[in-house]
């Protein structure tokens, strides 16, 4: 069991501009009405990672930055876990493309961004931040599994913030049709073990398994469903409600992660 | 950071299967690198294969995760008494209690590469590429709880070349926070095109066998490895471990994406943190396995890095120069590579070097010797700019 204090909370995916405008629709403030995700451009970035940043690369740093603008927080002092199904998945088709024609010639900027902690270099480069990052991979799960790292990490250095950032992209096809993930979607917390100022408090814990919370929208629960990182809706709604309540969130098979979510 | 015991571990690499042949190969100065011969890879340079993956048969409950990376996780599962020892550990704290958190770079890419081949006349792939079980990154740790009937928490971490360094320390965390009492923690990663053409892209590919810490340097040779080993918590009454992990590191560079900051400077916080986390002092590091992949720039940052925290007398060297760099797999390799240099009293030689590089400081050791380890400091670095240092301790 670990506490983690919310201080910030960054957002965008289909119809979810930013916290501010997806916490209307996320509270029942206003009714949610799905469109195609904009990522707003990597303002951050020094301009030669900018022309070299990709997709996921760009909203991985959309929501890392507004969560930390709405936290308050200096980005360079932040440890970061960057949790992502995918990865990017278009720099991933264009490799394999390349790699099955005669000549095999590979960019070079293309294989540096073929690593899963891309995002996180590029975050890191941006903010010029020196702490502690990891990069992980659950497959359905990874938002649960970040939550976990990201404990540990409060566990280890607790004077320092921790940014947790949740996001994935699509694949073109063939690869879409073997995993088909509709849109991109971003979710990214600044998490600290103390609750000054806090949005809200959350105790984490395994348990047995249990079937997941769902969302209490209808068109959100289907975004829940369609990409992994919006496995973190559930949750954001409570938060965005104002309410307390439990949410369960799928961990792996043989294991729920259950969250309860107060008001701090 | 309380010690954690390293209850069982086993590597295998190029150089062969289990422990005990790299143990011999590290003794006799041998490597596992040669000429590619791999699949019909057109690039002037070494590999280090592991020989008999093709072969390697899955479990038929198992099948849709075959690929050559699960393959190689199969072959290391199976040496050194592994998985006897995980299953006790699971008898012991419950299968909800044991996690599985595993470093890959790469995990079945060249799965997919062969199913971009074998496109149907629409281009879609063919019905027996599974992306959940061979793709997806963090298919190694389902793959690999699945082996091992372990239901904890389980994910990849997957930040290049440091990714199987951290999951130690990410067991580590979950073990104090009292998340877990045990941990299957290492890293495996195997050959595919994306890493050899993509290093070669980037100019980083040695056309010969790598020479780390050699004045002509010139690029790395990739390996493919996978490494494991069974983490559990320090109990009053439990038998002697074969080493303790006393202290991790991490850090960013916050830099560049495929060059080190030049000083250093990530790898001296990573080191530094590592050895304030086990209670050392730099003097207390008897050797340090380098990451040293033999690129002009990595070797020279690294060199720095250590001049900066230990001074020029502490020996070390790089193994890669036998294994390759085997990426994600690289710090769970190098983990246990140190650790059987603890239990063995063995310092390795690092291979290739012709002409020591006068502008580097390090005590470069070139060829294995023995002498009393009772601390090994562990360096990996990746892509990204992502740090981490590992100490380890000797049982006794």
């Amino acid at each position: 069991m670990s506490t983690l204090f919310v201080q910030g909370i960054g957002l965008c995916g289909p119809g979810l501009a930013d916290w501010v405008q997806g916490a209307q629709a996320l509270g029942g403030h206003a009714a949610y009405a799905r469109t195609a995700t904009a990522v707003p451009p990597p303002a951050r970035l020094p301009a030669a990672e900018r022309r070299r940043a990709g997709a996921a690369i760009k909203i991985a740093l959309a929501v890392a930055d507004e969560a930390c603008r709405h936290g308050g927080i200096d980005p360079a002092l932040a440890a970061t876990v960057f949790a992502s199904s995918s990865g990017d998945g278009a720099n991933c088709h264009a490799l394999c493309e390349a790699l099955a024609g005669n000549d095999r010639l590979v960019s070079p900027t293309r294989f540096t961004n073929s690593v899963h902690n891309a995002a996180a270099g590029y975050w890191h480069i941006a903010v010029t931040g020196r702490a502690a990052s990891t990069s992980l991979c659950g497959f359905d799960t990874s938002f649960a599994a970040g939550l976990i790292e990201a404990a540990g990490q409060l566990h280890g250095e607790p004077s320092q913030p921790v940014l947790l950032v949740a996001s994935d992209t699509p694949y073109p096809e063939p690869l879409h049709a073997t995993r088909p993930l509709p849109d991109s979607l971003g979710v990214a917390l600044v998490l600290r073990p103390t609750g000054d100022g806090a949005v809200a408090r959350l105790v984490i814990a395994a348990q047995a398994p249990q079937p997941p919370t769902p969302c209490r929208d209808a068109a959100l629960e289907a975004l829940r469903q369609q990409i992994p990182a919006a496995r973190a809706l559930p949750l954001l709604e409570l938060i965005a409600r104002g309410e307390a309540g439990r949410v369960v969130l799928d961990c792996q098979p043989g294991l729920s992660l259950r969250v309860d979510i107060h008001r701090s | 950071m309380k010690p954690v015991a390293i209850t069982r571990m086993t590597v295998t690499s190029a150089l062969g299967a289990g422990n005990e042949t790299h143990l011999q190969a590290l003794r006799d100065g041998r490597s596992g690198l040669a000429p590619c011969r791999f699949e019909d890879v057109a690039l002037t340079c070494h590999v280090g294969e592991v020989a008999g993956v093709d072969a390697i048969a899955l479990p038929a409950e198992l099948e849709a995760y075959d690929c050559r990376n699960h393959r190689l996780a199969w072959l290391g599962l199976q040496q050194n008494g592994f998985r006897a020892a995980v299953r006790a550990a699971r008898e012991r704290h419950g299968a909800q209690r044991v996690a599985v958190l595993l470093g890959s770079s790469t995990s079945g890419i060249l799965q997919t590469e062969h199913a971009y081949r074998r496109r149907g006349p629409d281009g879609a792939l063919p019905d027996d590429f599974h992306y959940a079980e061979t793709h997806n990154t963090g298919s190694l740790a389902r793959f690999v709880a699945l082996a091992l009937q372990l239901e904890g928490p389980q994910w990849v971490v997957s930040t290049a070349c440091s990714s199987s360094a951290k999951v130690f320390a990410a067991a580590a965390r979950l073990m104090e926070l009292g998340w877990i009492d045990a941990a299957v923690v290492g890293g495996v990663d195997s050959l595919c095109l994306t890493t050899l053409y993509g290093f070669n892209s980037l100019e980083l590919l040695s056309p010969q066998i790598c020479r780390p810490w050699d004045a002509g340097r010139n690029g790395l040779s990739l390996g493919e490895a996978a490494a494991f080993a069974l983490l559990e918590r320090k109990e009053r009454g439990m038998a002697e471990p074969q080493a303790w992990l006393l202290g991790t590191g991490e850090s960013s560079d916050g830099f560049h994406m495929s060059s080190p900051l030049p000083d250093g400077g990530g790898a001296v916080a990573a080191m530094q943190q590592a050895l304030a986390g086990a209670g050392l002092q730099p003097g207390d590091i008897d050797y340090i396995n380098l990451h040293g992949t033999a690129t002009h720039n990595n070797d020279a940052a690294e060199d720095r890095a250590v001049q900066t925290v230990f001074g020029p007398a502490v020996p070390c060297s790089s193994t890669k120069g036998a294994t390759g760099h085997t990426l994600g797999a690289a710090g769970g390799v190098e983990a246990v590579l140190g650790v059987l240099a603890l239990q063995h009293g063995l310092i390795p030689g690092g291979l290739n070097r012709l002409h020591p590089d006068a502008e580097l400081q390090s005590n470069y050791v070139d060829h294995s010797r023995a002498a009393p380890l009772r601390h090994v400091l562990s360096n990996s670095f990746g892509f990204g700019g992502s740090n981490a240092s590992l100490v380890f301790g000797a049982a006794r």
